[in-house]
């Protein structure tokens, strides 16, 4: 069965059965939700272009863009931890081609009074998901919490926290160097700010390197470095890499940020972190943790043309009885074969044999 | 093997000539014919030449892992990329030029030509400036001159056809030079390659300057 899957779909069906071993339960929702939502928490979605028309009572509705806001504002306030998938349609405007697009997004959301065995549950899920999408796969990973703390232990002020930070997403070390030259920061500043463009695969390397000092950013250090661990330990360790440049969207994104990439597809598959910020701009006082694959890009994978589009042309004559037609239709394809019917041979469709069916008599066409 | 999209042209030349003095040589670049991949096996890598405004196309989209992209383009289309390096080379500046005698009616909107529509549009917004854009694809100077706008947002390197035409350049928008963009997939996968690369052209860069 799983040939005639599309990539996908056969995504889907892996991803499910894999969230649902850990006990994450389906979360199905509404195509719509109002509008409001979204204008208010921009910033969060990929794409702030949102589909939307009014409803019959005159209230303004979207096409939902993103799951993740949708989840997050109905579910109640809660302490204990809900874990929950969902498997849903977006609609917004594709990064490549810049226009809109209806997108099938898989994905879980962690909800609760989470700790770090809960980021770490989610992160190895995420490796989890893009190994079953994929042997040849990456999880990037970063800190919100690390970044900002080292930043501002380099003495850095909010203003160029945040160029220095944009500058960083770009891996743009030449950018950074050049507000030295503009008297914006010092050059220990930069140079301290440029180590956050490399990208690590050893912890412990990190950790030397940056030398945070305030209880904040050991906290956030501690904390990354357990997640790192149990992703090395769990047999990710070649999969993995640190990289500070994901776009750390500081205003949403208060710990772990990650993304992941398949090899094939350019753009990144999947993305997620833990976006408490998020929460308390949507008055809930939990803590939140979750991812999104984007199965968009997925038909490009290993998107070979089968040898063949049918097995059997099976050609009859217009006046042959169809209770003929069926029962020969029947018997072709009763190994599995795929069997085309037709009045002619079709010109624009290959296929392993043409059969002819004449009075209940096949024979080569 | 690593795929490397060069800018079609004089400054595409250029870039080459740089990536051949990092050790990243490939003879049949060289031949005159009309081939458009060259690769060099030994060294795992493969150049192609594309339209220069096309190049943030192919990496963006993951078809070149890294290429040579100029600042306005970048600008103008936002590729979501990685900059890693500013080769200093086809340097000039993306400005606002108007003919010689103008003067700014601010109590008007103001007519833009650019072929840089984003550019122009961002820049106007920073100073809440309202503007009618004209978007152009070519002979930009020609605008002013027939009064179908008033000022043009365009790359001026000397200045030279401006000035021919009547023009002037009247205020700077942001220096322009090319950039080494990467792929970020690609980055993930090929970490230790694209930074090889990165840091042999970095040296000749500095060692130039």
């Amino acid at each position: 069965m799983e040939t005639i899957l599309k990539n996908e779909e056969l995504a889907v069906f892996k991803l499910r059965s894999l969230y649902s071993k850990y006990g994450y339960t389906q979360y199905k929702m509404s195509t719509f939700e109002e509008y409001d939502l979204y204008v208010r928490n921009k910033d969060f979605l990929i794409s702030d272009r949102v589909i939307t028309f009014t409803d019959t009572n005159g209230k303004l509705l979207a096409l939902k863009p993103d799951v993740t806001l949708s989840i997050i504002n109905h579910l109640g306030n809660e302490n204990s931890v809900q874990k929950l998938y969902y498997n849903e349609n977006v609609y917004r405007v594709s990064g490549e081609s810049k226009r809109f697009k209806e997108i099938m997004q898989t994905g879980l959301e962690c909800v609760g009074n989470i700790g770090v065995y809960e980021i770490c549950e989610v992160t190895s899920l995420a490796c989890e998901s893009l190994k079953a999408i994929s042997s040849q796969y990456m999880l990037e990973l970063s800190h919100a919490g690390i970044v900002l703390a080292y930043l501002k232990e380099s003495g850095l002020n909010e203003e160029n926290i945040k160029t220095v930070n944009e500058y960083i997403s770009l891996k743009n070390e030449g950018a950074i160097n050049q507000m030295v030259l503009e008297s914006k920061i010092t050059e220990d500043q930069a140079e301290k700010a440029c180590l956050l463009i490399n990208n690590y695969t050893d912890i412990n390397k990190l950790e030397n390197d940056l030398m945070l000092k305030s209880d904040e950013g050991k906290n956030a250090f501690n904390e990354f470095k357990t997640v790192i661990n149990a992703l090395n330990e769990c047999g990710f360790s070649k999969n993995i890499t640190i990289n500070f440049s994901l776009s750390n969207n500081m205003r949403y994104y208060s710990g772990i940020v990650f993304k992941g990439y398949v090899k094939g597809i350019p753009t990144g598959v999947l993305s997620g972190g833990q976006y408490d910020a998020l929460m308390r701009k949507l008055k809930k006082n939990s803590s939140a943790i979750g991812f999104a694959v984007y199965l968009d890009g997925f038909e490009r994978l290993n998107n070979s043309l089968p040898e063949y589009d049918v097995d059997y042309v099976l050609v009859v004559n217009k006046n042959e009885d169809p209770i003929n037609v069926l029962s020969a239709q029947k018997e072709l394809s009763k190994n599995g074969e795929t069997v085309l019917v037709s009045y002619e041979i079709p010109k624009k469709i290959k296929y392993k044999k043409a059969v002819k069916l004449n009075k209940k008599e096949l024979s080569d066409a | 093997m690593l795929n490397i999209a060069l800018p079609k042209g004089r400054l595409g030349e250029k870039v080459y000539a740089l990536f051949e003095k990092a050790g990243y040589e490939c003879e049949s670049i060289k031949e005159n014919n009309r081939r458009l991949t060259f690769e060099n096996k030994e060294k795992g890598i493969r150049y192609f030449w594309v339209k220069p405004s096309d190049v943030s196309i192919y990496v963006e989209r993951g078809a070149a892992d890294i290429g040579v992209a100029g600042k306005d383009i970048l600008l103008e289309y936002e590729p979501d990329v990685y900059e890693l390096l500013d080769l200093k080379m086809g340097a000039c500046r993306m400005a606002v030029a108007a003919k010689k005698d103008f003067r700014d009616n601010t109590a008007t909107t103001l007519k833009v030509a650019t072929k840089f529509s984003n550019i122009a549009a961002k820049h106007y917004q920073m100073k809440a400036r309202d503007i009618d854009i004209i978007h152009l694809n070519g002979s930009i100077e020609l605008a002013p001159i027939l009064e179908l706008s008033d000022v043009i947002v365009d790359i001026v390197e000397t200045g030279k056809t401006l000035y021919e035409n009547g023009l002037e350049p009247i205020e700077d928008i942001v220096s322009i030079s090319a950039r080494l963009i990467a792929n970020k997939s690609s980055f993930g996968f090929k970490t230790e390659k694209i930074n090889e690369i990165k840091n042999k052209l970095q040296q000749i860069v500095e060692n130039e300057q």
